[in-house]
């Protein structure tokens, strides 16, 4: 049977059909519907672990104990996960294991554009890169075997344009999985420099042998379609699409697996055209590999940033490329703003009002950064905001501190952030910790977390008490606000940043989406109290809009979700709920 | 069969996501290869969302090339404004005439680009003006509107409109088959 799937359903499908008993993984785009739709299958155990390292030790106890495993990530999320990798290249695996890394060229929806195939020749494993939906299920089977084959955790790359593009699939049933005794060899399995010095040997054996890539299971890896012998483009991904779109007359190699590469199969194709050419996305990977080689390969005026496309790989070799009907526009813009009812909003209008310095992080309230709020001052990577005000307060002898604050949301304080803390705590940071519990992992679409109370498969379980474990880590100031009440939270952020001590704010209201209850009648405008004071606009909220004419706010009743916010910043009782 | 290349537009919230992937299924049922790739924003509404949809007999890059678009939808009025790229002198626009504004302009700081969505038709072959709207609150759901467009783009493409209603009916939440058909159906008219 035929279906038209995403890359990542396909994904999914692909540790279906190829026997995963174990996926463990960290939401992060585009990565993140792998594993929503692995849990659709009941045949695979899933989670959302609190993080990607986490993730990754998870699905190798998994092989360890002789089950086929998968994780799913984004390219920073490899970040975190990189020390496990590392290792688990020397141990190698017993059950296949197979780890998904989905990069972002043009950054749609990421805080950098790292190309992952670094990853690869740094921890010396295979990786594998589909160019299309059906590709992404079946490399997922070959990953597994040649995984179990080779006794190798093995990478594969997506992109957003794989996981977030759809094309026809055939849809199989479900292989009865492998399943192999769990093994106790702590010369494999132990990795005291003793034993690692050992298995790094094996680990160049084993890159030796997957270069030969004489058979890599049942895909003939690499394929070469030949074509004119002028020209031959070496290219992988979804950018052999492009390339062969716009380069119809050249021969290519498709370059399937592309760490580490078959250069025996370059090396013949070379020998084949007169010019060579690699045309990939970002990184100049593939070539610098084969340049080290001794390959000779054709420059070619790439930028190493952004994503390729038919019209650029067309420019690259000098083709035409169409002109656009028009010209474009200034528009108006439709920047990403947090929801109407955002339970983060009313904190941020307090951070604004007191021009405190906020040490941001990486979620929904990160968009706390725009106008006019302009409440962000610093984002780096997920857990940074604490440990970036602790450095804040440090540098400056506690000056700092005063006059700033961490803001952290409750997925990311689990992810790294707690960490964090423990340090600020044990070193005796007096700096002010906001902690946005909206029991959900907003920003990657909704995901539960430990703060949630229930599993990825919706089931209960439990739920993280802050406090508690705030009181538990030894943090002396603990404060829970409600952040629809701005007054409340700028006398207690006031308080708090006061206090040469460490301190944490707790907000307990929920994201719009993780309690539909809280949604509520909408609220209008009395033109005949509205003053024209602006200050409800300067909310943020996208339900409030400015009447230019007659000098006074309303309200989109369309999209309020009731949240009242605005009712408590206006001064002139101007604000009222339809009934 | 003719490669079609279907660029989609919308606002976030009005369904352009579900609209593309009911392309793709048609066109499989159609017996055609197709491949979609689609930007949409965050989590939170109101961003801009852009699907691309190749149809043919063997479709390679999922992302349309400069100028190859066949049909441009646009599910807001101004939206297809953003991306100017796509459209060529032989493509054919379908454009609801319905308006949501962005913040900067419901905020007043910025005006609705009212005169240049009227100028800029005239670099279209062909303009279907839809008023999905207004058909899908007679029809007592506003949130059918994109169907009502989805209606038009069927009658641009050759495919059975049988195919469109058994694939609809297999895509919308069951309760709300009728009037999604009924939208559909409007639209297909228009
Ligand atoms: C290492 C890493 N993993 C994953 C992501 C993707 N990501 C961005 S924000 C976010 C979670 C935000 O959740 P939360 O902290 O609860 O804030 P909310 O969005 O709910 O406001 C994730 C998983 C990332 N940027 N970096
Ligand atoms: S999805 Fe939730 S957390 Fe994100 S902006 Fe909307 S209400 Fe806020
Ligand atoms: S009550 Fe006010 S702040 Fe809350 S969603 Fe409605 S308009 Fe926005």
């Amino acid at each position: 049977m035929k279906e038209v799937l995403s890359g990542n359903e396909a994904f999914a499908r692909g540790a279906y059909e190829y026997g995963v008993k174990v996926v463990s993984s960290y939401p992060g785009t585009p990565s993140t519907e792998i594993t929503e739709h692995v849990a659709q299958y009941e045949q695979i155990y899933s989670e959302w672990a609190t993080n990607e390292k986490v993730a990754l030790e998870t699905v190798i106890g998994a092989s360890l104990a002789g089950r086929r495993a998968m994780t799913c990530m984004k390219h920073v999320g490899l970040n975190v996960a990189a020390d496990p990798l590392m290792t688990v290249s020397y141990t190698g695996v017993n059950g296949g294991l197979v780890i998904v890394v989905a990069d972002d060229p043009n950054m749609f929806s990421s805080q950098n554009e790292q190309d992952s195939r670094h990853y690869a020749r740094l921890a010396k494993v295979p990786m594998l890169e589909p160019a299309d939906s059906q590709e992404a299920k079946d490399f997922i089977g070959v990953a597994l075997d040649m995984s179990e084959k080779y006794c190798t955790p093995v990478l594969v790359r997506s992109c957003t344009r794989i996981s977030h593009s759809k094309s026809v699939v055939k849809i199989k049933p479900r292989n009865t999985p492998p399943v192999f005794e769990p093994e106790n060899d702590i010369k494999k399995w132990v990795m005291v420099p003793a034993n690692a010095r050992v298995r790094h040997k094996v680990v160049e054996n084993r890159l030796e042998r997957l270069s030969d890539c004489a058979d890599t299971g049942r895909l003939t890896l690499n394929p070469v379609e030949f074509r004119s012998e002028e020209i031959g483009i070496i290219c992988a991904g979804v950018t052999y699409h492009y390339v062969k779109e716009a380069m119809p007359e050249a021969s290519i190699l498709k370059l399937e697996m592309v760490y580490p590469i078959c250069f025996e199969k370059v090396k013949r194709f070379a020998e084949k055209v007169q010019k060579l050419y690699v045309v990939e996305e970002l990184d100049r990977f593939i070539e610098n590999e084969l340049k080290a080689a001794g390959i000779e390969v054709q420059p070619l005026n790439r930028s190493v940033c952004g994503e390729l496309s038919v019209d650029e790989v067309r420019k690259l070799f000098g083709k035409e490329v169409k002109e656009p009907a028009f010209d474009p526009k200034q528009l108006p813009a439709r920047p990403p703003n947090m929801c109407p009812g955002c339970s983060h909003r009313g904190m941020f209008y307090a951070i604004a009002k007191l021009k405190l310095f906020a040490a941001g992080d990486i979620g929904c309230y990160t968009l706390g950064l725009l106008p006019p709020l302009s409440a962000i001052n610093s984002t780096v990577c997920m857990g940074a905001s604490i440990p970036m005000a602790h450095g804040l307060d440090k540098a400056t002898e506690g000056a700092m501190a005063r006059k700033s604050v961490a803001v952290i949301g409750d997925s990311t304080f689990f992810h790294t952030g707690i960490n964090g803390l423990l340090n600020s705590v044990y070193n005796a940071g007096t700096s002010t910790v906001i902690i946005l519990d909206n029991r959900i992992t907003g920003m990657t679409g909704h995901q539960p977390n430990p703060g949630t109370g229930c599993t990825i498969k919706g089931t209960p379980t439990q739920r993280i008490n802050f406090p508690k474990l705030l009181e538990a880590m030894g943090v002396k100031n603990i404060r829970t606000v409600n952040p629809f009440d701005p007054d409340e939270c700028i006398k207690v952020l006031k308080e708090e940043t006061a206090k040469e001590e460490l301190s944490v704010i707790v907000t307990d209201k929920p994201c719009i989406f993780a309690d539909r209850s809280v949604i509520r009648p909408p609220f209008f405008v009395d033109v005949n109290n509205c003053s024209g004071c602006t200050i409800c606009t300067r909310l943020g909220c996208p339900a409030i809009l400015w009447n230019k004419e007659e000098k006074r706010a309303f309200i989109d009743e369309t999209l309020c979700t009731g949240c009242e916010l605005c009712v408590k910043v206006c001064r002139f009782d101007a604000i009222h709920q339809r009934k | 069969m003719k490669d079609i290349n279907i660029l989609m537009i919308g606002v976030g919230g009005q369904g352009t996501v579900l609209s593309s992937d009911i392309v793709c299924d048609v066109a499989l049922a159609g017996d055609a290869d197709v491949k979609k790739s689609e930007i949409h924003g965050m989590a939170q509404r109101g961003g801009s969302v852009v699907s691309h949809v190749r149809i043919g007999d063997k479709v390679l890059s999922p992302v349309i090339p400069v100028g190859e678009a066949n049909i441009v939808i646009s599910f807001e009025n101004m939206e297809f404004l953003r991306y100017p790229e796509y459209a060529g002198k032989e493509t054919s626009l379908v454009v609801n005439k319905y308006r949501i504004y962005p913040p900067s302009v419901a905020g007043g700081q910025e005006t609705y680009p009212s005169e240049q969505t009227e100028e800029t038709k005239i670099a279209f072959k062909e303009v279907f003006e839809i008023d999905a709207m207004t058909t899908a609150t007679g029809l007592g759901n506003s949130k059918v509107a994109g169907m009502v467009m989805l209606g038009k783009l069927a009658a641009l493409l050759p495919f059975d409109a049988e195919i469109w209603r058994s694939v609809i009916s297999k895509k919308v939440p069951p309760k709300t088959i009728d009037v999604n058909l009924a939208a559909f159906n409007a639209g297909y008219q228009f």
